[in-house]
């Protein structure tokens, strides 16, 4: 291919071909790659398939999926948030500095998701009220709530949280299914609901795959976007409590690099980064992916940091995939 | 017209460090005398080098988030060649590093070209890849002090006409790459492609190719700030510069640089992360507690995104005007 793939009606480093056999192919291929890891697993390790352990797997994927839904939609819609670790963090500062102000557990609840809303308010006004671009806002945000968290507790930690604060990251609610593990299941309906089966969700995906027509045709662009980065904001206050309420302390380093594990979550199940095509199943699958790797790599003793040279490389060559073969058929065409 | 616009945004960016320092001055006035304002100059040299490279990389409407993860692993392999091989030459070694980053930056172009992935998923599935790379080459362990050589630690440090190299090499990368921004073909096809990449397929500019020799260069400069950051802190392990592709995209937004390609320049990047060395240094002296300094960054980030903003209005003809401002 010498002559470049650049023509005049064409977007540039824009994927093509996004029908719907693509992302069939691609949640297909996503399914498989499961079912090796599984396979794998339960190779590797006779204790893999223990229902106690799958369970306990599931608790380094829950609160990062739920983020990744909202994030989902935020990228399908062509922008993107990376302050959502952030918030996290200033979400569990919030709450730890309720707990030593005497709070107890449903005051802490409501701070969190306060915190969270106010938080996805701030990067929505921003973003859809003066127009500036999500990835930088989203860099400056991410400074500034980790930062303030900083300002808050300094090098301390917030301990002391009440007893039944604990039930959202380690209580169970039937048999070996826990609390966080049932929520990620009732997100990932209620969020495919709202891309797949809504007007809200059809907008999402026109204002992804062309914000101007999207515009003239009568959709609301910047109020669907500030609802958008306020479900990322939620959504980071959800995770926050379930995520304070299993580590029982809060650190201002809390979630730190979570951003990028959540965007690559999500691309890896699928959604374009440009916005404009992506599914709910995808990110699930992305996510029980992840999960499974991180547990898998953990019962053979590898070290966290190697797992992220899997997840890189899976990343970019889950991506590379689609692409290399529509080359291959082009090819093939002509 | 958009000259003006261009100057106006450096020399605003001049006019906020000037107001920083005289703020800084009325609470703690030697922090701006010479040889303290040398020494912060020192101390952000390796952010500068490192914005020149994000600089080139966002002009062609790219991103590279990979940069401090290739800092690291260039770093250390530099202190790896140095504890193993104590009488290698330090110029070798500068010289393995540049190669190193290089090589891992034209790994990120090389995607970005061929594959036509798009840049920000590359570098986010890079920058795991080379951190975990690090792991394997070190086994997690850290390279002390002790380990190396004098040479190795001394070069940075080494004063030339009374100052320090690590400043000299910067101001070297700064002219370089302004000769290289405003006279060479390569430097205007940063321009062009960001600006507008089909009137750049147009003129006969390989866009692809030119967004490779972007990722280069700011590989090369990863690998040489690599080579500089375990020599001047003296420690190489995982997790240095952890981070810090943050600082860099902030230096280089809050210097003016626009995101979606095409406007920016080395004078901008330069101040930009100027502005960030000069708060980082300026907080302990006035008694702001250091653990303010991300919150502020934050701040600056945003208060410069919303400025430029402004300047970067989509150019093109409105046809309607109230869906505009929507």
């Amino acid at each position: 291919m010498a002559e470049t793939h650049l023509t005049p009606r064409h977007i540039p480093d824009r994927l093509e071909g996004r029908g719907a056999r693509l992302l069939k192919s691609w949640e297909s291929l996503l399914l498989v790659v499961a079912c090796l890891i599984f396979l794998g697993n339960s190779l590797a390790s006779p204790y893999f398939l223990d229902p106690w352990n799958l369970s306990d797997a599931t608790f380094n994927f829950t609160e990062k999926a739920m983020i990744a839904f909202a994030m989902a939609l935020v990228i399908i819609s062509g922008e993107i948030d990376l302050s959502v670790a952030s918030i996290i963090a200033l979400a569990s500062t919030a709450m730890g500095y309720a707990v030593q102000l005497g709070f107890d557990t449903p005051a802490l609840v409501l701070i969190g998701l306060s915190v969270g809303l106010i938080c996805g308010a701030i990067n929505g006004l921003l973003i859809t009220g003066l127009g500036l671009p999500s990835i930088v806002v989203t860099i400056g945000t991410m400074s500034l709530f980790r930062g303030l968290s900083f300002i808050i507790l300094g090098d301390q930690a917030f301990t002391g949280y009440p007893d039944s604060f604990s039930w959202f990251g380690q209580g169970y609610v039937w048999w070996v299914f826990s609390f966080e593990f049932t929520l990620f299941v009732a997100l990932a309906v209620v969020y495919g609901v709202v891309l797949h089966k809504t007007n809200f969700g059809r907008a999402v995906y026109a204002i992804g795959n062309n914000q101007t027509a999207a515009l003239f045709s009568g959709i609301r662009v910047a109020r669907i976007k500030f609802i958008l980065f306020l479900f990322t904001g939620l959504m980071a206050g959800l995770a926050s409590i379930c995520l304070t309420s299993r580590l029982g302390s809060t650190r201002p380093s809390i979630a730190l690099g979570w951003e990028l594990e959540v965007v690559t979550m999500v691309v890896l199940g699928g959604v374009n980064i440009l916005g404009g095509s992506g599914t709910i199943p995808g990110v699930v699958l992305a996510a029980l992916i992840m999960g499974m790797v991180t547990f898998g790599f953990g019962l053979l003793n590898v070290p966290g940091i190697v797992m992220s040279i899997f997840i890189g490389l899976l990343l970019i060559s889950v991506i590379a995939l689609p692409i290399v073969w529509r080359r291959a058929r082009q090819r093939l065409a002509h | 017209m958009m000259a003006n616009i261009l100057r106006n945004r450096e020399l605003l960016l001049v006019g906020a460090i000037a107001v920083l320092l005289a703020l800084i001055t009325w609470r703690f006035p030697p922090f701006v005398v010479p040889a303290n304002l040398a020494r912060v100059y020192n101390d952000t040299s390796i952010l500068i080098i490192l914005a020149l490279g994000q600089m080139a990389v966002i002009l062609t409407r790219c991103i590279d988030l990979s940069m401090a993860a290739n800092l690291a692993l260039s770093g250390m392999v530099a202190a790896m060649l140095n504890a193993a091989f104590p009488g290698l030459p330090i110029p070798l070694i500068i010289l393995a590093a540049v190669a190193l980053g290089t090589l891992l930056g034209m790994i990120n172009g090389a995607l970005v070209w061929k594959l036509d992935i798009p840049p920000i998923v590359v570098t986010l599935g890079t920058l795991t890849i080379y951190r975990g790379m690090i792991f394997l080459l070190s086994g997690g362990k850290w390279i002390n002090a002790h380990q190396m050589s004098d040479a190795f630690k001394a070069l940075p440090r080494d004063e030339l006409l009374g100052f320090p190299v690590l400043s000299w090499l910067s101001l070297v990368m700064i002219a370089l790459v302004f000769l290289l921004m405003s006279r060479t073909a390569l430097g205007r096809a940063f321009y062009a492609v960001g600006g507008n990449p089909h009137a750049a397929v147009y003129t006969g500019i390989d866009v692809g190719r030119t967004r490779f020799f972007a990722y280069c260069l700011s590989g090369a400069l990863a690998g040489l700030s690599g080579y500089l950051w375990v020599s001047r802190y003296a420690v190489a392990y995982v997790d240095i510069a952890a981070g810090f592709e943050l600082d860099i995209i902030a230096a280089c937004v809050i210097g003016g640089i626009s995101i979606a390609g095409g406007i920016g320049t080395v004078a901008g990047a330069v101040l930009g992360a100027l502005f960030l060395g000069v708060i980082k240094n300026a907080l302990p002296v006035v008694n702001i507690s250091p653990f303010a300094q991300l919150a502020i960054s934050g701040l600056v980030i945003i208060v410069a995104v919303a400025v430029n903003a402004r300047a970067e209005r989509r150019k093109g003809r409105v046809i309607l005007r109230k869906a505009e401002a929507v």
